[in-house]
């Protein structure tokens, strides 16, 4: 066995120190990674600026300058401080309920992005996602309680796409109807208008991230009345087609094998 | 021991050259540190909206974009290509510091320095030890840690905590808890090592350092043979290593401190009582030829 070289005991401080540099800056690394991803936790309230990228996204590419907040009219954005807001440290936000996005058609915080974390591919305001607004409370809404309060429909920069009001019998006092102000997703820009305006001490409609406010069909979901439509008829050949049982005062459920008498017959119906 | 050293530093400076051309370099730079923040704080508090920002990015006159090349390419490995604004401003920052030499970020502009160099003087000041003093080349190992932490998680990692953004963004859109942050940088190098944020561990300091390798504006001892020993330039110096080999260069050595860890504070220049010291360009290699020195300390001693 040729006998080993003598170490020197320079190439030993150098494995010790770089050892001892590396292992520091995995624990120094450790503790950034843990609070880097803590800081992807982004609250409910908090919506990002219009155009902004998917969180994950977005804080790889803000560097936290504060110039789509300077350039910002109405003081909706401001920048998250440390300890004080939820949002990670520095990055853009704005809370519905304190000021809610006024949708400047030149979407002046886009413009003034320099990296592209407010998207420039938005030109169009109509076209911005910044969350859902979700009718979260209908038992507070003053129109499901058969009142017309109406403000949160009259409010929306989009009325009558984004929200309806859908008309139902009041079951409650016999002879009204409920105005159910209903959000439409597809329309609904997240601007938070109506959460604002909601007059209720806690509103009772809120936008929400579309991750938490919406679901998401399976991809291989075929509505089957969307197919037919598209393919003209029934996409498989030779079904039966049985009879309806169709619901009415009275004679079609007669008229079928083991129909029944209607409980009640409306006055002047059935002659 | 030779007599001026156990004079208070600079002190023999103020007294042969006069108090202006020995304290000359230290309040330009917090004049200049003053100014790159008013610039930014003349929006919010004037309503003058000369500069919109803070320095991870900004916009001068509606028209300059400037970024700051570190945040950038952290973004960049976090997989994110930046819009065209901000790949120029990075460019521009780059060239500039690479010109006039990175550290020149350090102690011109940077709002922690003057939080560190307070730090540093309580420190003087209570006469406390040097404590914990990691190797100078951490900060390298620290700005590979960040890059790799930015790719890793896919965020601009850095700026989770990065103290000179946090105060700067601090004063120009509101601190919230960021002066915490900068609370304990200033009890980290008042109690537990001395210089040691900025002399040791900041990976941004680390990252302009590199940026400035080949830098043109750089401090000369042409006046090297005038040296009298009183060791004010070391004990002034946030980076000491840097000098000796400029000083202490044989003939036919360079005089020129080239280090890139050196931030062009100047403050060499203002304490030394004999002007050894001058700002020039990395290619002035003049050495004045002089006759020796009184050494009648060394002697006496």
């Amino acid at each position: 066995m040729p006998a080993a070289t003598p170490l020197s005991p320079q190439r030993r401080r150098f494995l010790m120190d770089t050892a001892r540099m590396a292992g520091g800056c995995a624990l120094a690394g450790g503790a950034l990674v843990w609070l880097a991803r803590d800081a992807r936790a982004l609250p409910a309230e908090a919506l990002r600026p219009p155009g902004a990228l998917p969180e994950t996204d977005f804080l790889g590419a803000c560097i936290r300058c504060g110039l789509c907040v300077r350039d910002c009219p109405y003081d909706t954005l401001a920048l998250a401080e440390l300890g004080a807001d939820g949002p990670a440290t520095g990055t853009p936000f704005f809370t519905a309920r304190d000021v809610p996005c006024e949708m400047c058609d030149d979407i002046p915080c886009v413009t003034a992005c320099p990296t592209g974390a407010l998207d420039p591919a938005l030109t169009n305001i109509d076209d911005a996602r910044m969350g859902t607004a979700v009718l979260v409370d209908q038992e507070n809404c003053l129109n499901f309680l058969g009142l017309r309060c109406d403000v949160c429909y009259r409010v929306c920069p989009v009325i009558d796409a984004a929200i309806t009001l859908e008309l139902s019998h009041n079951e409650r006092s016999g002879h009204h109807a409920i105005f159910a102000p209903t959000v439409h997703a597809e329309h609904c820009t997240g601007c938070g208008k109506c959460e604002k305006s909601c007059v209720l001490p806690e509103a009772a409609i809120k936008v929400l991230p579309l991750r938490l406010a919406r679901g998401a069909p399976a991809e291989h979901y075929r509505k089957g009345w969307e197919e037919m439509e598209e393919h003209g008829g029934p996409l498989v050949e030779g079904v039966i087609d049985l009879p309806d049982r169709l619901p009415g005062p009275g004679t079609d459920n007669l008229a079928a094998p083991g129909g029944f008498e209607p409980s009640f017959t409306l006055p002047g119906a059935g002659e | 021991m030779k007599e001026t050293m156990k004079l208070p530093v600079g002190e023999e400076a103020t007294r042969l050259k006069g108090w202006w051309p020995a304290h000359r370099f230290l309040v330009l730079r917090r004049l200049s540190q003053a100014f790159f923040l008013g610039l930014f704080l003349l929006g919010p508090w004037l309503g003058l909206w000369w500069v919109a920002g803070t320095l991870a990015g900004s916009r001068t006159f509606g028209v300059l974009p400037l970024t700051d090349p570190l945040v950038l390419a952290q973004s960049l490995v976090a997989g994110h290509w930046p819009e065209l604004t901000a790949l120029i401003g990075a460019l521009i920052v780059l060239a500039a510091y690479a010109l006039i030499g990175g550290r020149v970020y350090c102690s011109w502009v940077c709002p922690i320095n003057p939080v560190t160099d307070a730090a540093h003087w309580l420190h003087e000041t209570l006469g406390l030890q040097k404590g914990w003093q990691p190797k100078r080349h951490t900060r390298l190992w620290l700005l590979a840690m960040v890059l790799i932490v930015s790719a890793l998680t896919g965020t601009i990692a850095w700026e989770v905590v990065n103290p000179i953004t946090m105060l700067h963004r601090g004063l120009v859109f509101g601190m919230g808890f960021a002066w915490a942050l900068v609370a304990l940088v200033f009890l980290f190098d008042l109690l537990v090592s001395r210089r040691g944020w900025c002399g040791h561990l900041c990976p941004v300091g680390a990252f302009y350092g590199l940026l400035g390798t080949y830098s043109l504006l750089r401090v000369s001892a042409p006046r090297r043979a005038a040296c009298d020993d009183c060791m004010d330039c070391f004990a002034v110096c946030p980076e000491n290593h840097v000098i000796a080999p400029a000083l202490r260069g044989k003939d036919g050595e360079t005089p020129l401190i080239l280090s890139p860890d050196c931030t062009n504070c100047g403050r060499c220049v203002d304490v030394c009582s004999v002007n050894v010291f001058e700002f020039t360009h990395r290619f002035d290699q003049h050495v004045e030829a002089l006759p020796p020195p009184e050494r009648s300390g060394t002697t006496a001693a």
